[in-house]
């Protein structure tokens, strides 16, 4: 096992995808000359030459129909939004072109593109800057979702999501790109829909998925110390949802809470709620509560930022609350 | 009207071919309009009744390994790919036989094989779609070249800027061809276009452009191949305005009570379909053999109604196909 960050399993992930295939090409915003604004992509322009790691310009709505456009004539393209706030001005691209252009045809074109970049909230980045959008994405039949927490599963997943035939959503943390952790030397793959249980508890449920993770294991290790046995599980990807995952550990034991990076209203963790409510009611001790971002736009002042994000002291106090 | 006679056999027979995807595209739209009012067709349906010499002129000068990007107002354009009227009409009347299998309707059609890749509902939205399928054919070394149709009204938007700035610093080989009918929807070009000649935003991406007017089919032609060349030359793309008229209002349910009569008329006057008839009778047609081609098409057409109103519905268990490509 090697000891890779979030961005090196990533780079890896796609270095080597691309060494297999010559029909994939990264493009994007400062991908090649500046080796990516987050570094993702460093030392890949020398590597595989402009042809294929490819300098944008600002032009999200452009480029982003460029890989769609370029997809249905068979490459596949990786289009990196250097974060996904700026994916907003390319949803239309997303959304009306690659999410549906194989529906309707009639199945006659296959969309294998990877949109991926920089996600989630925090840092002072203030309201324009801070953002997690993955339940936007996730509303979208067509699109995948992939938001993966770690290293060895931010490997795994793009790797999966870049051989896929389908429009794939890849959305990194951005808090979480100097992380570090396992990465198996040998090549690996992990299937896009199937979720894994990061800490194993018979007390509660927490489900969660990228840099929310954290938080859902620093609160578990304070409630273990107050004898509550916490199971987390990291769903990885929304769109395919490993719904089952959820429902055996409900089972188990009895409550859920949803912990999320995103705004509350209309939020993933919302359906996933339904879904629980829905397929494990008899099971359920409690009603399925939700950690999330609170409902305003992120403000800049620190304490203000502090207040508004999801961390571990409130879901915590969330299962307290619930064990009562 | 200033008559360009065909001068040789040659260019009367070709003349004669283009008369006739002229005439298939008239009367698939007026039988698609006629099951419109009849409530066979649902949805939007935009005719291309008045513009069809743009759609044949451009797409003659293509092969078939060129590639064609379309609007919601694709039915000529699928016609002049020569793509059969049977499962375009079966698609607008949403059958499982249709193009797109009933999932697109009248703005979707798709044609994998005839590199027919789409009608798009969003405006302005292929263009970028189309500098792609042109990146992809670059990126192959591939001689293909992609043409990309839209209205004035497309000129506007983000997408035809940002389409059009990469297609020039990358000089990928497409041709971007603006119908300009002087409508986007009920909006006239001089209370939506800054400078009105579409073609000469062009200069701003340092692009080859190209403006005619768009009633002489082999005008087209012969102008939209001059782009196509030089984009498969590798030397870029060329951003095409071609004036034409359509002579139907938006779409079915419009009246197009904001343009006048006399305006009307004054296009109709230079129907393209007309001036075609009257240059094959200048160049020795009788008017009887055309009349006959006429007669022939129609019973194509009536064929294709027929065919589209007995096939059957997709089954219910296509509503969950399609939503993600099928595992190899
Ligand atoms: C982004 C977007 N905005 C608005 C519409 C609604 N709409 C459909 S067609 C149209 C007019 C477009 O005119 P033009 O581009 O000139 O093409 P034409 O219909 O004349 O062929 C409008 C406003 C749309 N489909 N997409």
């Amino acid at each position: 096992m090697a000891i890779l960050t979030y961005r090196e399993a990533l780079n890896r992930a796609m270095v080597e995808e691309m060494e297999k295939d010559p029909l994939i090409y990264l493009m994007g915003e400062e991908v090649g000359h500046y080796q990516g604004a987050y570094k993702v992509s460093q030392g890949m322009l020398t590597k595989f030459g402009e042809e294929r790691v490819i300098d944008t310009p600002i032009s999200e709505n452009g480029f982003a129909g460029i890989g769609v456009g370029s997809a249905m004539v068979g490459l596949r393209p990786i289009i990196e939004f250097m974060t996904w706030n700026f994916s907003l001005v390319a949803i239309d691209q997303i959304i009306n072109s690659a999410a549906k252009i194989n529906y309707m045809s009639g199945g006659q074109f296959p969309m294998p593109i990877v949109f991926r970049g920089a996600g989630g909230v925090g840092g002072r980045l203030g309201a324009q800057h801070s953002q997690a959008f993955e339940s936007w994405y996730a509303h979208c039949p067509g699109l995948k979702v992939v938001c993966p927490a770690t290293p060895k599963d931010a490997y795994g997943l793009l790797k999966s999501s870049i051989r896929d035939n389908n429009p794939t959503i890849f959305i990194e943390s951005e808090v979480l790109y100097g992380s570090k952790g396992e990465v198996p030397e040998q090549e690996y793959t992990i299937p896009l829909g199937l979720g894994e249980i990061k800490r194993k508890g018979t007390d509660i449920t927490l489900v969660t998925w990228s840099r929310a993770l954290v938080f859902a294991e620093e609160a578990a290790a304070i409630l273990e110390k107050e004898g509550i046995s916490v199971e987390i599980v990291d769903l990885r990807s929304l769109r395919p949802l490993d719904e089952n995952l959820i429902y055996e550990s409900v089972k188990k034991t009895n409550r859920a809470v949803v912990v999320e990076e995103g705004w509350p209203v209309a939020g993933f963790g919302a359906q996933i709620a339904y879904l629980i409510q829905k397929n494990a009611f008899a099971y359920l001790d409690h009603p399925v509560e939700r950690v999330t971002q609170l409902d305003v736009p992120m403000s800049y002042a620190a304490n203000l930022e502090r207040m508004s994000l999801p961390n571990a002291t409130r879901v915590a106090d969330t299962i307290r609350e619930m064990l009562q | 009207m200033v008559s360009s006679v065909p001068k040789d056999s040659q260019s009367v027979s070709e003349l004669k071919e283009f008369y006739r995807q002229m005439v298939l595209i008239r009367k698939f739209e007026e039988a698609a309009a006629k099951a419109y009012s009849v409530g066979k067709i649902g949805g939007f349906l935009h005719l291309y009744i008045g513009q069809e010499a743009v759609g044949v002129g451009a797409i003659a000068s293509l092969t078939p390994k060129d590639y064609i990007v379309s609007t919601y107002r694709d039915h000529g354009h699928a016609l002049a790919r020569g793509l059969n009227p049977k499962p375009l009409m079966a698609e607008l009347f949403g059958k499982a036989t249709g193009i797109s299998k009933g999932n697109g309707g009248s703005m979707h059609f798709f044609d994998r094989n005839a590199h027919f890749m789409g009608g798009h509902g969003i405006v302005g939205g292929h263009i970028s779609l189309a500098a792609g399928i042109a990146f992809a054919s670059k990126y192959k070394k591939e001689d293909s070249v992609t043409i990309c149709f839209f209205g004035e009204g497309a000129a506007n938007i983000g997408s035809f800027h940002e389409g059009l700035n990469l297609a020039a610093i990358w000089k990928l080989p497409v041709v971007f061809i603006c119908e300009n009918n002087h409508y986007a929807m009920g909006t006239p070009e001089y209370r939506a276009l800054a400078v009105k000649d579409v073609s000469v935003r062009a200069y701003a991406y340092d692009m080859a452009r190209d403006h005619i007017e768009g009633d002489e089919v082999r005008k087209v032609r012969d102008h939209v191949q001059v782009a196509v060349e030089r984009a498969r030359r590798g030397e870029g793309p060329t951003l095409i305005e071609v004036s034409t008229y359509r002579f139907r209002g938006h779409s079915m349910s419009d009246p197009a009570k904001y343009r006048t009569k006399e305006e009307l008329d004054a296009y109709k006057k230079k129907d393209p379909l007309m001036r075609a008839r009257h240059e094959l009778e200048l160049g020795g047609i009788k008017e009887e053999e055309l009349d006959k081609m006429d007669l022939e098409i129609q019973t194509q057409i009536d064929e294709a109604y027929e065919y589209a109103e007995t096939s059957p519905e997709p089954p219910l268990s296509q509503l969950h196909k399609y939503v993600y490509a099928e595992d190899k």
